[in-house]
This record gives structure tokens, C-alpha cells and sequence, in this order.
């Protein structure tokens, strides 16, 4: 079994775990509205104290993600951002000193163009902590995986409802970091309820590891956070803050990142 | 009766293949257990789906090794299908193409198939293991239409809930086509994400196969793909190639020299290239769109111009910009309108069995219009490519020499498009 690695992500757990809290892991893509107003999202996310913030690289076709994400991916395409602009964007944001820890979310054909040595290398130089690639499976990450350990930064992979025993070894063997423990059948998207057999599947996957496990996918309301956080370590909200943001003028985006996150952490109303 | 429509391989058992290893073993069974051909294919698949990939390879291969499901296979060929579907001699197209110094011509009539293409080779064989596996919804994607109708054909058939997703741009190019698939019974869902066609419709039937994997079969319609449908789908198809190698043995004698066919995923190539790959005397064409020329981007010949990637779960080769980014591709065929092709198909390449080229959009209408006129049959736009290639590169075999190509599908879908494409208003 593998343990969690000296990153910035594994002692962010750590502390976390020791103060007895959830880590609330919000999910933003890059360029999305533009370059400009993402960075000042992500970092509004960090100032309403998002615990780790997953910046997603747009891709021209994301086969994991629902409507909500997908439309933001393909905005940001449409303005230009490409997958360096992500790595640069969080080199600006750790050259202001922001220092929570910072998970690139991107398909697996960008990095492969980009090169797969090249990626870690620049990005790690930047300030990234982890890699998430939903298009990827343990199976066929081994390059990746290698460059990772390289560079002491986390491979986080994905584990399903649906995986079978094999595949949750395999995951919790070869992953670092956390296990991203995708809560439904289906794409990214809010949902109203999280599924009602959640802490049985999760204490499936406790059983193969001793990782940090963070929940993803549905997640929309402070309730679903305090219902993760009884039986996870982390909760990922990608959609569900899109659509926050979507209510609302590019200008006031900042804004009404930093007032989603307060909601879920149930410092505030919506 | 055809020859049973699933060839014998065990593609389960593990192969070492090296990069090093340039010429393609016809005596290797491919895909290797993890779904390789050589370094091509895989499954760059959401874990959600990994489970249900699994549980489709054990089907699949369960399923081949049964003598029912082989003889509903070939009693549905036979008697629904219309298989064989005949080995045709093209003299007049031959003479006027070749200018009486060109080679024989002979073209395999995939457009008598029931539905008008070879698709519903695959669809029919997919639908039939759905069935077998007690998935009763089914979902597929579609370009031209023509693996959609045979899909929702399949499922009319065998009484089947069938939904089709097809790109908004396709919906309106390939209407006739939709019309079909409702009166068939289908739901069709128009996609109006990214370039709205052919890949974007299989980025979401991918999504809703992510979303209802327990009841659902996903029908993919070309050899592209994660494993295992670049093998099954092939399999399915291999029908036109055993039948073509028997018929030319009978009709000429011996085997031909040149066998061509259009390349979208790839499916009618591979069907009638499967079973000639051993036999090394035999050039083997491909032939991609080249739309408005290979220039630009307005094209999609993803194996002359394009560079390797990862697309839709396979590791292939596709067409891409600086960043990885898959390109939108042209085509005047939808059929062929696709930034990515089968993984075997990229191997043949690399290890140099077969070789590719490109026709252009205004080229395919050549030879579009030269095969209605010569012969009084209308292609379908994406067999037109490979008919245009017989047409406009193959006089220096001489005419002591033989061509097979593929007519993978009948061009009434088209008229719309070739009618604007004239300048014709209907
Ligand atoms: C008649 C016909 N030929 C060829 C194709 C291209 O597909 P493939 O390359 O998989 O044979 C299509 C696809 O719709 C088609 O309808």
C-alpha cells in the first residue's frame, strides 16, 4: 500500500485531519471567463480558504465532463488559452504567495503533445502539486507516474462506484496524494442529493488504502459537504460553482466565487 | 450460406510487440490483450467505463466462441442482410477510367447491403450481443447517418430501445438519413457541442454511456475507439473481405492485385483489408478525404497529415494543432468528416502494409458522377473517394492487372449535398 507522499498535498491532509476538518476542494478551469478574470477567481477561491484548488486545462473534447464544464472548456478555447497558459497561471498566482495546494486537471492528448517529462518538470517548476487525468488510467500512466515521483509531485487517479476490486488496488497502489473518488455514475454536473449508498461505497475503497479520499462529482450544497466530510477527507466542487458563477457578470465572478465558497463551508447564506 | 461472419483469434493472449518491429505480422494475433496493435489502441477510458469495457470484452469473447450466436449471425447475413452482397466487374467504368490501358475493376457492392452500407454488418453483430448480454437500451453515434439507420435498423429488428446522438452540422447535412432513423423507431439527440459532428456525437454517446452503464450497450460504428470495439467492430466487418477474396478466386482466379477503400474511422477499410493482410502480393490502399485540399485544415486525412494522440480512448493517429487539440476537420462526406481513424489502421501504416493517400472533395464528385454515367450506380460520397483513387491512380497497373474496391455504401442519402455541391437547386 502506499502511503501519502511529503507533498504539499499529503500535509495539507495531514493537518487537516489532525484539527479533525474536510478539505473543501473547489474545481475551476482556466480561462474561463477569460485568462485575466480565472486568476482572480482561483485566487478568491484561495482568500474564501478553499483548502486545495483543482485548475482544469481545457480540451476540445472533454468525454468525462457534463454541459457545465464542458461549456467552460470551450470558452476558454475559444479566447486562446492553451495548456501553458494554465502552467503560467499558476506561476503568477504562487509568485503573488499563495500557497494552497494546486491540482492541474487536464485530458491526457494536451500533455502528450506538450510532452510528457516536459509537463511535470514545468509545471512542478511552477508551483504544481498534483496532476489529475481523467482520461487516463493507472494502467496506462506509468511514464507520467514515473516523472511524478521524479519531481515529488502526486498522480491522484479516479476511482468509480463501479470499479471492481482489481482496479481499486490498482488505484490505490499506484496513486499518490488522494484517491478522487468520483461519486455517481455519469459526467460532472450539480446533482440535488448524493447517492444514498456513498458511505458504503467509500468504506469500500477504505479498505484498500490508506490515502486521503476526497469525493467529487454532484456536489452542490453546505449539506453535501458536511455529509462528505462524515466519511471523506476532501470535497470537490466543479459545477456547481460554475453555475454560481454563471448567475452573475464576469466582473462580479471573483466575488461570487469567493461568497459560493463561504456558503458551502456554511459561513454564509446563498 | 456466407462464411461465418467472426474470425477465429485469441485476442487475449499477450503478444510482446516492439517498437523495433516495423512490418506488420499477419500471423500475429491482434490486439494484444491490452488491446494493442503494435503501439496503437489501448482504452483511455473514465474509470467509470472500465468496468463496463471489461464486462464487453468477456462478452464478445464468450460470444464468438458460440455456435448459436455465429449461426444467428449468419442466418441474419443471409436472410435479412443479403449477404453476399455480389463481386461486380466495372468494364465500362475500367475502360473510360484507364482509357483502355488501366486495370480490371471490380467493385464490392457493400451499397445492396440492407440499409445502403456496410455499417449494418457491425450494427447487426453488436445489436445481437447486447441482446445476449440483456442490455436492451442502445445507444450509438453517427456521421452520415448510415451507422445510425443500421443501428436503429438492428434494433427494430430485434426489438431494442435505440438512441442515436448526431452532431447539429450532420443533422442538417444527412437529413434524410435522420428522417429514416424516427421511422425506425429511434430517438435522435442533436449534439451542439465543440464542431457539432461526428466526434463531438461520440464525446456524448460516451458521456451517456458513463451515465447508464448498467442497462445500456453502447453500438460503436467504426474501428476506432477503445478496445475492444477497434477488434470487434473489425471482426464484424471481416465479412466483406473473406467474401471478396472467395469471389475473386472463383470469378478471376488467384487474388488481386490492389485492393482500395475510403477511410473515415476506418470499418469498411478494415473489413475488406482484414483477411488479405497475409497475403503479402496484395497492395493494400487506403484513401481519406482531402477535402479542399491538404494545405490547411480543411480536410481529414488523418493518416497522411496527421501526427499520433490520444482521441476518443485510443492512442492513433489524429489530427491536431500545436496544443493537442483535436482540429475540425472538412469533408463534402460526413462520413469521412473525422479527426481520427482506427488504431490498427495506424499500424498497417507505420509497419508499412498499407498505404494512404487523399481525394478531394471536388475529385470524389468526379468520380461520383463518372460511376453513376459509366455504370448506372451512385455511390455513396465516402465510397466515392476510394472510386475517384481507382479512377485517377491506378492506370499504371496495366491492364493485365486486378483492383478491388469497396462500395461501402449507395449515395441516395447524398443527393442533397452533391445537388448543391452542382449548383443544382432541388
Ligand atoms: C457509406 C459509408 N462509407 C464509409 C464510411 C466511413 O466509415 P468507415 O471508415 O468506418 O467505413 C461511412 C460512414 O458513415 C459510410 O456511411
Amino acid at each position: 500500500m502506499s502511503t501519502t507522499t511529503q507533498s504539499r498535498i499529503g500535509e495539507t491532509f495531514a493537518r487537516l485531519k489532525s484539527e479533525g476538518r474536510t478539505a473543501l476542494m473547489p474545481y475551476h478551469t482556466a480561462g474561463f471567463p477569460t485568462l485575466a478574470m480565472s486568476k482572480e477567481i482561483i485566487r478568491a477561491l484561495g482568500d474564501a480558504g478553499a483548502e486545495m484548488v483543482e485548475i482544469g486545462v481545457p480540451f476540445s473534447d472533454p468525454i468525462a465532463d457534463g454541459p457545465s464544464v464542458q461549456a467552460t472548456s470551450q470558452i476558454a478555447l475559444d479566447n486562446g488559452t492553451r495548456l501553458p497558459d494554465c502552467i503560467q497561471l499558476v506561476r503568477e498566482l504562487r509568485a503573488e504567495g499563495i500557497t494552497a495546494p494546486f491540482l492541474l486537471m487536464g485530458y491526457y492528448n494536451p500533455i502528450l503533445k506538450y510532452g510528457i517529462e516536459r509537463y511535470v518538470a514545468d509545471s512542478a517548476e511552477a508551483g504544481v502539486d498534483g496532476f489529475i487525468v481523467p482520461d487516463l488510467s493507472a494502467e496506462e500512466a506509468d511514464t507520467l507516474r514515473q516523472e511524478c515521483i521524479k519531481h515529488g509531485r502526486d498522480l491522484i487517479f479516479m476511482v468509480a462506484p463501479t470499479s471492481t476490486e482489481r482496479r481499486l488496488s490498482i488505484a490505490a497502489e499506484r496513486g499518490s496524494g488522494f484517491l478522487y473518488c468520483v461519486s455517481v455514475k455519469g459526467v460532472t454536473g450539480a446533482r440535488e442529493k448524493m447517492s444514498d449508498s456513498l458511505g458504503e461505497y467509500i468504506e469500500r475503497v477504505r479498505s484498500y488504502t490508506d490515502l486521503p479520499l476526497a469525493i467529487g462529482f454532484g456536489i452542490s450544497k453546505p449539506e453535501h459537504v458536511n455529509q462528505v466530510g462524515e466519511i471523506a477527507d476532501g470535497a470537490i466542487v466543479g459545477a456547481a460553482l460554475i453555475n454560481a458563477l454563471n448567475a452573475v457578470p464576469d466582473e462580479e465572478k471573483p466575488a461570487a466565487a469567493q461568497a459560493f465558497i463561504r456558503y458551502l463551508k456554511g459561513e454564509a447564506l446563498m | 450460406m456466407p462464411p461465418s461472419c467472426i474470425p477465429e483469434h485469441s485476442a487475449q493472449e499477450q503478444l510482446t510487440l516492439s517498437h523495433e518491429q516495423r512490418v506488420y505480422q499477419a500471423t500475429a494475433e491482434l490486439p494484444n490483450a491490452n488491446g494493442y496493435f503494435g503501439r496503437f489502441g489501448g482504452q483511455f477510458a473514465p474509470e467509470t467505463l472500465m468496468p463496463a469495457i471489461s464486462e464487453l470484452i468477456e462478452a464478445y469473447q464468450e460470444a464468438r466462441k458460440d455456435p448459436a450466436f455465429q449461426a444467428e449471425i449468419d442466418r441474419l447475413a443471409t436472410y435479412y442482410v443479403g449477404r453476399p452482397t455480389p463481386l461486380y466487374e466495372a468494364t465500362r467504368f475500367a475502360t473510360e477510367a484507364g482509357g483502355g490501358n488501366g486495370p480490371r475493376i471490380f467493385l464490392k457492392r457493400e451499397d445492396l447491403a440492407h440499409t445502403g452500407a456496410h455499417k449494418i454488418n457491425n450494427a447487426l453483430g453488436q445489436a445481437l450481443l447486447a441482446k445476449r448480454m440483456g442490455k436492451n437500451r442502445i445507444i450509438a453515434e453517427t456521421g452520415a447517418g448510415q451507422h445510425g439507420v443500421a443501428t436503429a435498423t438492428a434494433c427494430a429488428l430485434l426489438g431494442l430501445k435505440c438512441i442515436v446522438y448526431m452532431g447539429e452540422v450532420d443533422i442538417h447535412r444527412q437529413s434524410l438519413n435522420v428522417f429514416r432513423m424516427r421511422l425506425l423507431g429511434a430517438e435522435v439527440v442533436s449534439v451542439t457541442s465543440g464542431s457539432k459532428t461526428l466526434k463531438d456525437a461520440i464525446n456524448e454517446a460516451i458521456r451517456d454511456w458513463v451515465t447508464n452503464v448498467d442497462d445500456t450497450f453502447y453500438i460503436f460504428g467504426t474501428v476506432a475507439g477503445m478496445h475492444p470495439y477497434p477488434m470487434i467492430v473489425r471482426d464484424f466487418q471481416s465479412v466483406i473481405g473473406r467474401e471478396a477474396k472467395a469471389q475473386f478466386a472463383e470469378q478471376v482466379g488467384g487474388l488481386p492485385d490492389m485492393i482500395v477503400a475510403c477511410v473515415g474511422g476506418g470499418s469498411n477499410a478494415m473489413g475488406l483489408f482484414y483477411d488479405f493482410i497475409p497475403e503479402k502480393d496484395v497492395e493494400i490502399v487506403g484513401v481519406e478525404a482531402g477535402g479542399h485540399g491538404l494545405e490547411g485544415t480543411k480536410h481529414a486525412a488523418t493518416l497522411v497529415k496527421g501526427d499520433e494522440g490520444v482521441l476518443h480512448g485510443s492512442w492513433s493517429y489524429i489530427l491536431q494543432d500545436d496544443n493537442g487539440q483535436i482540429i475540425e476537420t472538412h469533408s463534402i462526406s460526413a462520413g469521412l468528416d473525422y479527426p481520427g481513424v482506427g488504431p490498427e489502421l495506424s499500424w498497417m501504416k507505420d509497419s508499412g502494409r498499407a498505404t494512404f493517400a487523399a481525394i478531394t472533395d471536388e475529385e470524389a464528385l468526379e468520380g461520383f458522377k463518372l460511376l453513376c454515367r459509366t455504370e448506372g450506380i451512385i455511390p455513396a460520397l465516402e465510397s466515392s473517394h476510394a472510386i475517384a483513387y481507382a479512377a485517377k491512380h491506378t492506370r499504371h497497373l496495366g491492364p493485365d492487372a486486378s483492383v478491388v474496391v469497396n462500395l461501402s455504401g449507395r449515395g441516395d442519402k447524398d443527393m442533397h449535398t452533391v445537388a448543391e455541391a452542382l449548383g443544382v437547386e432541388l
